[in-house]
């Protein structure tokens, strides 16, 4: 009886593990993959997807299980049994949970740190860009970890950014470009200071699984390396007046000698090279 | 099983206040008749929260804004979550259920404070009245439940007044309540009786009224500043005078996090009510859920800044938050397995009270783990402000809160009225919301995780169709109400008689009459130190069943 219910237990969990794998690999859950930062956003999501289809299956097919095989049949009357609680059960059930739990916030620390989330801010700012390091800036996630920037000796591409309602600015000070699209070189690393005019505004790529709240009076940056070419959307995420849902941007991720011949024409000084 | 209940007596009261339907429009003090009072006020807000909601599902039928104004829209946007939270969650699963149960549970006549109680309940109308009128005179808020500033500061100032002060209304009306209930439960209980004998839904709206009582005072302080920035000028949250909008998002979430438990914990108190009675079982792991309420209660203080993740927040904060937060399922995830312990081995009667707390707990368990997701900042930093968080939330709102109080009016309807209500029409309710909830909320993950952001009127039409999807489900949401009135209002007329105790339930509220008189019971209040005492007379196939007498 006990073997049994064991083999049921183990075979079901198994299904559901590989369903659970299955469709986190075949459904398409999460837009294009174009940042070094977003390969590592989906691992993590897929180890969450597949804890949390074993934990919803488990749950939910207990209950219903329940509700079947102890519901009240024609004529019975009477009580279910008066078990009131069992020690080791209950230690069961808030230990599993608890290693869950600090299992998936170790794991997501490290994701964390492998997308140069717990980089101090400093380490991010440039030589000649705007951010020195008495300015107080908060950062996003994204600060391109040394790894990352280690492993392409290509410059870095810096750019501020005003947000108004209801628009994104780009300005990249070494050209004296004001631009309205967002133009990076695949695989250069790229950190943008914001600023907001206004209101609160965020600045989200899904494509490349990033996000950051544009203030006012606080600047923020946020770094990535974009690592797929095209056109992807800039949206923006805090809710920022009557046309929030229209204030959107493009970012073109494209080869950097066709960035170059973008940045060229649009250059006021010209002769500037990356 | 029998019951012995004490002889009804119909001329208890002592009371100069009204009878008969008068006492539900008047200051009545009786805590029975405030119960109901929150329950039916509350309700009637959930239906003009649920077309708010239905306007925005149009709305959303298409890509562009072309229903709504833009600036209206944001108006049935932030009216839509501001009723939802504050005028029926917040009141319902507190005032009204907590009203009716705690005197019983506790063995009293009444609450501490009657007349405070009144004054709270009387608090809610004029302030719900308040904020739905400011549409029609100057335009309501526009910058969302969360009032961030400056865009609070921005919008017109006459709709964000209105809002401020019946927030601040509604914010002391709850905390009124929460004074009481502490007060009720820890100084009006019966001789004999001890707080480990109570029934969970008190150690619920302890726990709840502590955090009430916490945390509502930090949003009211908050949101009296951001009045001063907005009438007197004054800097607090406004960048252009020097202030801090991050401050505001601090003490906004100080007390808005909390407000979530606020939300829900009283919903867990209320299941752990319906489910011995339906599964004639103990309530499993009483002890265990005692601790886990508590434990929620400390954890549920320091976890604000999992709100933040994308504002201006350190690394070692958003680290901080995302543990702490993390940890919470830990005592969540112990009520869970003990729920379903307890309907493990039991005698389940499929009724719709049951049929609802079963959802409950289906869709809370998928509410709780996008939850645990969404405290992983790597994770939250790419789904932050989109649809995912609206799908996360309505699961554990709607999912969890909403579908519990549907559940506890299926069990309590007896006792509220001394009439049945159909079953039939109740399992049909269950199945429309149950469906129409799913298939409106679980493509919203989707749509989050693929670009959506929440609060727009125009969105990529490549979401076209799934947002479609999601509004058939809004409507059969709305189709499911029909049969729920119905019921409502045809068993209170032609309903099958109720008895007193249709259930066989142990917990004090069923051992008097159906209505009870006021002051509960005509004699001394009943000693209930076993509330979940069921399984005395457990037959299974060998046992031969004890009919009933
Ligand atoms: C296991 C338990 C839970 C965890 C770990 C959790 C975690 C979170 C996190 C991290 C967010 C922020 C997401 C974001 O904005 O990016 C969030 C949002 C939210 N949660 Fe939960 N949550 C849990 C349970 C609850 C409960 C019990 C409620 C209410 C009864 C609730 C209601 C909300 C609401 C209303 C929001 C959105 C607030 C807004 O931005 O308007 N959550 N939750
Ligand atoms: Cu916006
Ligand atoms: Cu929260």
């Amino acid at each position: 009886m006990l073997q049994k219910t064991a083999i049921y237990t183990i075979s079901i969990s198994l299904l559901i593990i590989v369903g659970g794998v299955w469709a986190v690999d075949n459904l398409n859950l999460l837009p294009v993959v174009a940042s070094s930062n977003a390969p590592i956003y989906d691992e993590l999501f897929k180890v969450l997807f597949v804890i949390g289809i074993i934990l919803f299956v488990g749950i939910t097919g207990l209950v219903i299980y329940s509700l079947i095989r102890f519901r009240k049949k024609p004529g019975q009357f009477g009580d279910g049994i008066a078990i009131e609680d069992n020690l080791p059960l209950e230690i069961f059930w808030t230990a599993v949970p608890a290693i869950v739990v600090l299992f998936v916030g170790l794991y997501s620390y490290d994701i964390y740190e492998r997308m140069g989330g717990m980089q101090s801010l400093s380490t991010s700012s440039h030589d000649h860009h705007s951010i020195n390091s008495e300015e107080k800036v908060w950062g996003g996630i994204g600060l391109t970890s040394q790894k990352l920037i280690g492993e392409s000796s290509l410059p870095k591409i810096n750019v501020d950014v005003t947000a108004l309602q209801f628009a994104f600015l780009f300005n990249y000070p070494e050209g004296e470009i004001v631009s309205g699209e967002l133009h990076v070189p695949r695989g250069h690393p790229v950190t943008l200071k914001m600023e907001s005019k206004d209101v609160i505004h965020a600045f989200w790529v899904p494509e490349f699984r990033l996000k950051q709240d544009v203030i006012p009076g606080q600047p923020t940056v946020i770094n990535f390396t974009p690592t797929k070419n095209g056109r992807y959307p800039i949206i923006c995420a805090e809710l920022c007046g009557p046309y929030h849902g229209g204030m959107r941007s493009t970012v073109v991720v494209e080869e950097p000698e066709e960035y170059q011949e973008w940045f060229k024409q649009n250059s006021k000084q010209p002769g500037m090279e990356l | 099983m029998s019951i012995s209940l004490p002889p009804a007596n119909e001329n208890t009261s002592n009371s100069l206040q009204p009878t008969g339907w008068l006492r539900f429009i008047s200051f009545s003090l009786d805590h029975k008749v405030i119960g109901l009072q929150y329950l039916v006020c509350g309700f009637l807000f959930y239906l003009i929260g649920g077309v708010l909601a239905g306007a925005i599902r149009i709305e959303l039928l298409s890509p562009i804004s072309d229903f709504l104004a833009r600036d209206v829209y944001n108006q049935v946007l932030t009216l839509h979550g501001t009723i939802m939270i504050f005028l029926w969650i917040v009141p319902v699963v507190n005032g009204a259920f907590g009203n009716y149960l705690i005197p019983f549970y506790v063995g009293a006549r009444d609450m501490a404070f009657p007349r405070l109680n009144a004054v709270a309940f009387w608090m809610i109308p004029p302030a719900g009245l308040m904020l739905i009128t400011s549409y029609f005179i100057n335009g309501a808020a526009q910058s969302g439940w969360t009032a961030y500033p400056p865009l609070s500061i921005t919008t017109p100032a006459a709709g964000q007044i209105v809002w401020i002060v019946s927030v601040l209304l509604l914010g002391g009306s709850s905390i009124f309540g929460g004074i009481n209930f502490i007060a009720t439960i820890l100084k009006l209980r019966r001789p004999g009786l001890k707080l480990m004998q109570l029934p969970m839904y008190c150690w619920a709206m302890l726990g709840t009224s502590i955090l009430v009582v916490l945390s509502t005072p930090v949003l009211a302080g908050t949101l009296i500043l951001l009045s001063f920035d907005i009438v007197a000028h004054t800097g607090f949250f406004n960048p252009a005078l020097g202030g801090n909008v991050i401050v505001y998002q601090h003490l906004f979430w100080f007390y808005s996090h909390p407000a979530v438990y606020i939300m829900v914990l009283p919903a867990f108190g209320l299941v752990s009510e319906i489910l011995p009675v339906h599964c004639r079982k103990p309530l499993f792991g009483y002890t265990t859920m005692v601790y886990s309420i508590m434990g929620i209660v400390v954890l549920g203080l320091v976890v604000w800044a999992h709100h933040m993740f994308t504002s201006g927040t350190p690394p070692w904060m958003r680290l901080f938050f995302t543990i702490a937060t993390s940890f919470i399922a830990v005592p969540t995830g112990i009520k869970f397995f003990n729920w379903v312990a307890t309907l493990w081995g039991g005698r389940i009667s499929l009724n719709s009270a049951i049929l609802f707390s079963c959802g409950f707990i289906v869709n809370f368990v998928l509410g709780g783990i996008t939850g645990v997701a969404l405290a992983q900042v790597p994770f939250d930093i790419h789904v932050h402000d989109t649809y995912f968080v609206v799908a996360h939330f309505h699961y554990i709102v709607y999912g969890g809160s909403v579908f519990v109080i549907f559940s506890s009016i299926y069990h309590w309807y007896p006792k509220f009225t001394g009439k049945m209500l159909d079953e039939k029409l109740g399992i049909i309710h269950f199945a429309l919301t149950f469906i129409g909830f799913n298939l409106c909320f679980a493509p919203q993950h989707w749509l989050g995780l693929n670009g959506m952001p929440r609060r727009v009127a125009e969105y990529d039409p490549q979401f076209t169709l799934v947002n479609q999807i999601s509004s058939v489900g809004a409507l059969l949401m709305a189709i499911s109400t029909l049969p729920f009135l119905w019921n409502i209002l045809y068993s209170f007329i032609k309903g099958e008689k109720a008895g007193n105790n249709p259930w066989q339930a142990l917990t004090p509220e069923w051992l008097t009459t159906s209505p009870p008189p006021v002051e509960n019971w005509p004699g001394e209040a009943p000693l209930v130190t076993k509330p979940y005492g069921y399984g005395a007379n457990h037959s299974n196939e060998n046992n031969p069943p004890i009919t009933q007498a």
